[in-house]
Formats: C-alpha cells, sequence, structure tokens
C-alpha cells in the first residue's frame, strides 16, 4: 500500500474519511453501547471519525453510529464558527447529560440526512459528563450553538435523529425561547 | 410521469387530507413537497403530484372530493424540482399591532436591497380590538445583519419591532 509520510498520525495509522452513512440506513436508529476499553483502536477510530467530520460539508459534530460504529462516542468542534462560545474541540465517550435548562429553537442539519434542515427545540444551557480518549472524566456546562450540537450528536447515541424532534415553521412565528 | 402543483381550497373540516391523496395514492400518483395550513378557518393546501397522465386526468381525480365537500382546486403542470432546498442565512421576525401595509414595506425594502425570500409566515394574533401582526421571514442575502437592519431602520421608527438574525444551521 501507498504511504505518504504526511498521512501518518498517531503511532499506528494514517487518518482515514469513513463512508457516512445515511437515512434510512438502519443503523442510525439503533442504540450503540458504551465504550469500556480506552486503547489504541479507540484512538485510532476517533482520529478517523474526527477526519470524516472535517471533510463534511460544514459540520460541527459527528457521532460514531454516522460511520457504523454503534459505540457511545461523539466529536463536537463549533470553534470555527464566529461568535459563538465553545469548548473547542470536544471528544466525549460515553457521553452524558444531566442537566438542562431553557428551550431555544434553531436550525439543523446532518450529514446522515442530506438536503434537509429543519428547526428543532433544545435545551439552551447543559451540563454533561463524559469520558475523554484517554477514560479521564471531562464534566462541562455549555450553552447555544454548541449545546444543540452536543445534542444533536448524543441523540445519534440513542438512534434519534433531529427528524424526529421537528417543530413546526409555523408554531414558531411565536417563538417559545426564553431569553437569559 | 409528469408533475403538477395542485392548489387547493375550503372551509376547513376533517378529513380533506386524507381523502385527497388517497384518491391520488389509488391512482397511481406519488406526492413531492407540501405546504398545508389553516387560514383564517379556510383549509388551504399546495401540494406537488408526480402523475402519469395529464392535468385534466388529474383533475378528474380531485374533482368529485371537491364537489362533495365543498372546496375549490387548481392544477398547473411544474417542473418539479426535489432535491434542490435552499438554505436561508437570515431570518427576519416582524410584528406589531396589524396596519396596513406592513408586509408590502417589509418585503420591498428586502427585495430592493437583494434578499430572496424564501419563506415568509405570518399570522394575525391579539384581539378583534387590538390585532397584532407576526411576520416570520426566511431569505438569503450577501447583506450584513446590521445592513439590513438599517435597511429596515425606518420602519422601526415607526414602533413595528423587527429582529433580524443570522441563520446557520448546525449541520453534525
Ligand atoms: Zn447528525
Amino acid at each position: 500500500m501507498w504511504m505518504n509520510s504526511t498521512q501518518w498520525s498517531g503511532e499506528h495509522s494514517f487518518m482515514a474519511v469513513l463512508p457516512v452513512l445515511t437515512y434510512p440506513d438502519s443503523r442510525l436508529t439503533g442504540v450503540s453501547k458504551p465504550v469500556e476499553r480506552f486503547d489504541s483502536a479507540l484512538r485510532d477510530f476517533i482520529m478517523d471519525l474526527e477526519e470524516t467530520m472535517r471533510v463534511g460539508p460544514g459540520s460541527v459534530g459527528i457521532a460514531a453510529p454516522q460511520v457504523g460504529n454503534l459505540h457511545r462516542i461523539v466529536i463536537v468542534d463549533v470553534s470555527e464558527k464566529k461568535g459563538v462560545s465553545h469548548h473547542g474541540k470536544l471528544i466525549l465517550v460515553n457521553p452524558e447529560i444531566v442537566v438542562r435548562q431553557g428551550s431555544l429553537v434553531g436550525r439543523e442539519g446532518c450529514l446522515s440526512v442530506p438536503d434537509f434542515t429543519g428547526n428543532v427545540s433544545r435545551a439552551e444551557r447543559i451540563r454533561f459528563r463524559a469520558r475523554d480518549m484517554n477514560g479521564a472524566i471531562i464534566d462541562i456546562q455549555c450553552e447555544g450553538y454548541e449545546a444543540r450540537a452536543v445534542q444533536h450528536e448524543i441523540d445519534h447515541l440513542d438512534g434519534l435523529l433531529f427528524l424526529d424532534r421537528l417543530s413546526s415553521r409555523r408554531t414558531d412565528l411565536f417563538p417559545r425561547k426564553k431569553k437569559s | 410521469m409528469n408533475w403538477f402543483m395542485l392548489a387547493l381550497v375550503g372551509r376547513d373540516q376533517t378529513g380533506i387530507v386524507a381523502r385527497i391523496t388517497q384518491a391520488l395514492y389509488a391512482a397511481g400518483a406519488t406526492l413531492g413537497e407540501a405546504s398545508m395550513i389553516r387560514l383564517g378557518g379556510n383549509f388551504t393546501m399546495m401540494l406537488m403530484v408526480r402523475h402519469a397522465g395529464n392535468a385534466a386526468a388529474l383533475s378528474a381525480l380531485v374533482q368529485p372530493i371537491a364537489k362533495a365537500m365543498g372546496l375549490t382546486f387548481h392544477i398547473d403542470p411544474i417542473n418539479g424540482e426535489l432535491h434542490r432546498h435552499e438554505q436561508p442565512n437570515v431570518g427576519i421576525s416582524v410584528h406589531g399591532a396589524d396596519r396596513a401595509g406592513i408586509v408590502a414595506r417589509v418585503t420591498s425594502l428586502l427585495n430592493d436591497s437583494g434578499v430572496n425570500i424564501l419563506n415568509l409566515d405570518s399570522d394575525v394574533g391579539g384581539s378583534e380590538a387590538q390585532p397584532i401582526y407576526v411576520m416570520r421571514i426566511e431569505g438569503q442575502t450577501t447583506r450584513s445583519i446590521e445592513e439590513l437592519n438599517q435597511v429596515l431602520a425606518p420602519l422601526v421608527s415607526e414602533g413595528i419591532r423587527i429582529h433580524v438574525d443570522e441563520l446557520d444551521a448546525m449541520v453534525g
């Protein structure tokens, strides 16, 4: 196999862009299992997952089941969006939302649902716990756009797509969002 | 197979959607994008229909139901362009005491500044004595939020509330 040295990353493999499943692939509606081993295979997979997210058109997050790996792993990185509060690149293994506050309607799209966007109501602020790729505990509070991305990705782990949570365009004429 | 737009209007009553779509389905027609909404007590529907026959054949399917339910309808051949959604990048919320000309003035100002309107929903709330007008527009623009705020400023100074926000779909 031909390998260019610039493609190497880490100690083993070079990064690969994985094929993204698109709806109605049944794996997108399955429930993902918790990760138990924080080993080099996990880290290699996460690098590929990140690479796949980076090449997605405008995507700021990805979840493992979107590439057919039904384990509880997501990546969120909204740092490129201007005017948005964020925590940089978030690699979350076995994430769990522990607090949800407020609600805000915003538009979402999905790498797994081409040519469709819709309005979805999400918690405005969340606090979540997860492990990083080495198994260390992460405990973060976030809000707005970043919180939306985290909730969208964690939904993927439970087999839920934003299509399951669409709100009507018209009911949003009288927005229910609570400004803080 | 040809694409048609079926526009249908009538007094709102139960079963309109089910009966129309069942008749179309039974005749081998398929549906595309649709908007069905109640406006001031009227049921309104715009429905993309793909059918092997011509407009007259499609009309013959809808006619008996329309007659029985007191609905009027209209069918036009169209280009059925699915899978080509345009993404709005700006949202404009407008509300205020209902008065003549709000829609015309807002949309004219937006049009003059090159905003391409993709969706417009409006509603009248409040009471008969004090109606309030609410409108939401989504569109595409190359202008900044500040520029659009300046464009709409004359209306704001008349007491119409206008909020312009950037729409940036979160894709993940
Ligand atoms: Zn998604």
